[in-house]
């Protein structure tokens, strides 16, 4: 039987595994040493590894993240968490100044191999400042990498990859995904930048679920199959460098396409997602686009108003029906419990 | 030590001059941020290094690539966009680089690479090599916030540093005392829990001596950072090849005393005048191949647009 983890153990093994394979790894951020240690994503590392590759720092994201850049100059892998993606606001000039474009401004002189490491919360009263996917902004930006695992397989392979590459790679996690379980082998395995993966095959419509969106995805895709809607879900996994190649290639075939975003849709990756394969098909043939995302407001703490900001599988389900027949009527579909908690069973 | 001096000021006064002097042709396709008159504090903290030391730089950092030993025909070539440059015309001016030299990038964005420089420190200190890490900024960097994260991270860390703070009173047109309430510079160093010292006189030999002493105490193990504030005067416009006492945010007469205290000035009236031909001449013979050279070099080609993006 296939080994099952966590999302948090896989990133947790991850981590553990290539600080064991190159010394040069470290990891850095507010409380990765801490008894919390992160979700449990770096438990056991300060251990293990001890307090010069596993430490805390001051409350200084800015700074932090030009030390990850001379870390990374002076010959080190740093990995820097950040417990929320929000605060990676903090981090912009260093990010979007240096990091992204060291490479380019000094003519291919130098690189910095960097992972930063964020969390996108949900639920739980998150509020404004606790819940933003800010991903896109990232994408914008020529010189950094951006990738956000779903399963816990992805999560291993990615943060690897990550870990190796030689450019600054841009880690999104979610709060949510941390909790699910799927099977990750125990050896060390790289999931290479732009491959996006099919999760599910179906012929009526492709549906592109990002980061958690993909679960509520798999759920919509559950619904849709009730009223004899085939869905095909793909994950991106990677979204810099975007497999945009597999997904146009999909809606080829079904002709439709809904992208699904956890984020704002203006200006967001699944605009970004849904333009790039217009692009792609648009001379061979007609189709259909829908975006979802969060509501254009600030995310609201109450759980009531929460429910409505954010898109779920039956709020999925009903606009793809829409899509799909065309169909003008409110149709939701009746919650199923079975559906609340979808893992990921693989194989992958 | 002299004649030393001497050449490196003379060197990096002379290159500037013909940068000033070749700008309005439009060949130097560069926005210049020109040292002249900042040249002794460069040159008197990386006489003071290795060879395998680090500094980190400002977008006004002629002075300081030069004076660390980076590569004049490449810098020339950068400022003229050709694809010998130091950074293949990718960087230009403002992001000068020589790895080989150890002048580790400048940025555009005040106070950008003051914690660059603390992450190199911190990974000398993880690595256990004797490399002495240098920041370079100005008194605009001591405006944000980056500055004073470095400083208390710097300084928790007890890292191998120095930081030299290049105070010539002026962020763009700004005076430092209409940016900041207290005109100390070292308090704020030392409330973070650093030894500073401010060297007031823009004299090359204190800054020589006292970072000289600084590096040695690191090189022996001594905990970091040390901090120094060397006031200097910018005898040029904020950007640009001029002059610009007529915008009347500063007088000739404010320059006055950095002119007749100018360290150039004042060596070469200390070298016997034939010695001192001679080193004009190899430098300005120096200096003219690097001109010819960025002349003779090439543009990168259109390839060259989408190279350096990414390593894979």
């Amino acid at each position: 039987m296939e080994r099952e983890l966590s999302y948090v153990e896989a990133i947790r093994e991850a981590t553990d595994q290539e600080m064991d394979r190159d010394p040069s790894v470290l990891v850095f951020g507010l409380d990765v040493d801490d008894p919390k240690a992160i979700q449990g994503t770096t438990r056991g590392l300060l251990e293990k590894f001890g307090p010069d590759r596993v430490f805390s720092t001051p409350l200084s994201e800015d700074a932090m993240t030009g030390v990850a850049i001379g870390l990374a100059l002076g010959g080190m892998r740093p990995i820097h968490v950040h417990i929320r993606m929000d605060f990676l606001l903090l981090a912009m000039n260093q990010l979007v100044n240096i990091a992204a474009k060291s490479r380019y401004m000094y003519g291919g002189q130098v690189q910095l191999p960097i992972v930063v490491r964020s969390m996108i919360g949900k639920s739980w009263g998150q509020g404004a400042q606790h819940s933003q996917g800010l991903y896109s902004f990232f994408m914008h930006v020529p010189g950094l990498k951006v990738v956000a695992p779903t399963t816990p397989y992805d999560a291993k392979g990615c943060l690897i990859h990550a870990i190796r590459d030689n450019d600054p790679v841009i880690y999104v996690e979610h709060r949510i995904l941390h909790f699910q379980k799927g099977p990750v082998p125990e050896s060390l395995y790289a999931s290479a930048p732009g491959k996006a993966r099919i999760a599910v095959t179906g012929s009526d419509v492709t549906l592109v679920g990002i980061s958690h969106m993909q679960i509520e995805c798999l759920r919509a895709q559950r619904y849709l199959e009730t009223i004899g809607i085939q869905a095909e879900v793909i994950d991106p996994i990677w979204l810099q460098p975007l497999d945009i190649e597999t997904i146009a290639e999909s809606v080829h075939k079904t002709g439709r396409l809904c992208v699904v975003d956890n984020d704002w849709i203006s200006c967001g990756a699944g605009s970004e997602i849904v333009a790039a394969v217009l692009e792609r098909v648009q001379d061979t043939r007609a189709i259909q686009v829908k975006r979802l995302g969060f509501a254009p407001v600030t995310c609201p703490p109450t759980p009531t108003l929460e429910d409505l900001y954010y898109p779920n599988g039956r709020t999925i389900a009903a606009a793809v029906r829409k899509l799909v027949t065309g169909a003008k009527d409110a149709w939701l579909p009746e919650e199923c419990a079975e559906l609340r908690e979808i893992e990921f069973k693989g194989p992958f | 030590m002299n004649e030393r001096f001497y050449k490196s000021l003379y060197r990096i006064r002379r290159v500037e001059e013909e940068i000033a002097a070749v700008y309005p042709t439009d060949k130097i396709k560069s926005p210049v941020h020109l040292s002249i008159g900042q040249e002794a504090v460069a040159v008197g903290v990386c006489e003071a290094l290795e060879k395998n030391d680090i500094v980190f730089g400002t977008y006004r950092s002629h002075a300081l690539y030069l004076a660390k030993g980076g590569d004049l025909r490449k810098m020339i070539a950068e400022l003229y966009g050709k694809v010998t440059g130091s950074a293949k015309g990718k960087g230009g001016s403002m992001h000068l680089i020589d790895v080989e030299a150890g002048a580790m990038g400048a940025s555009a964005v005040v106070g950008t690479t003051i914690p660059h420089a603390a992450g190199y420190a911190l990974a000398m200190k993880f690595q256990k090599k004797p490399t002495v890490v240098v920041s370079f900024f100005g008194d605009g960097a001591v405006d944000e916030g980056v500055f004073h994260e470095t400083m208390n991270f710097a300084a928790l860390k007890a890292l191998p540093i120095i930081f030299v703070c290049e105070n010539n009173f002026y962020a763009i047109h700004t005076h430092q005392l209409r940016r900041q309430k207290l005109d100390n510079i070292c308090d704020k160093a030392r409330s973070y829990g650093m030894t500073a010292k401010q060297i007031p006189n823009n004299d090359i030999f204190s800054i020589y001596e006292q970072v000289s002493a600084a590096a040695a105490r690191l090189r022996d193990g001594a905990p970091g950072p040390f901090f120094f504030e060397c006031l200097t005067y910018r005898l040029k416009e904020h950007v640009g090849p001029s002059e610009d006492y007529h915008l009347g945010y500063r007088t000739r007469e404010e320059a006055e005393p950095w002119i007749s205290n100018d360290s150039m000035t004042k060596l070469a009236a200390q070298i016997e005048p034939g010695r001192r031909k001679q080193i004009d001449a190899v430098v300005d013979t120096e200096i003219r191949d690097a001109f010819e050279f960025a002349e003779a070099s090439a543009f990168p080609s259109a390839e060259e647009l989408f190279t350096d993006v990414y390593g894979s």
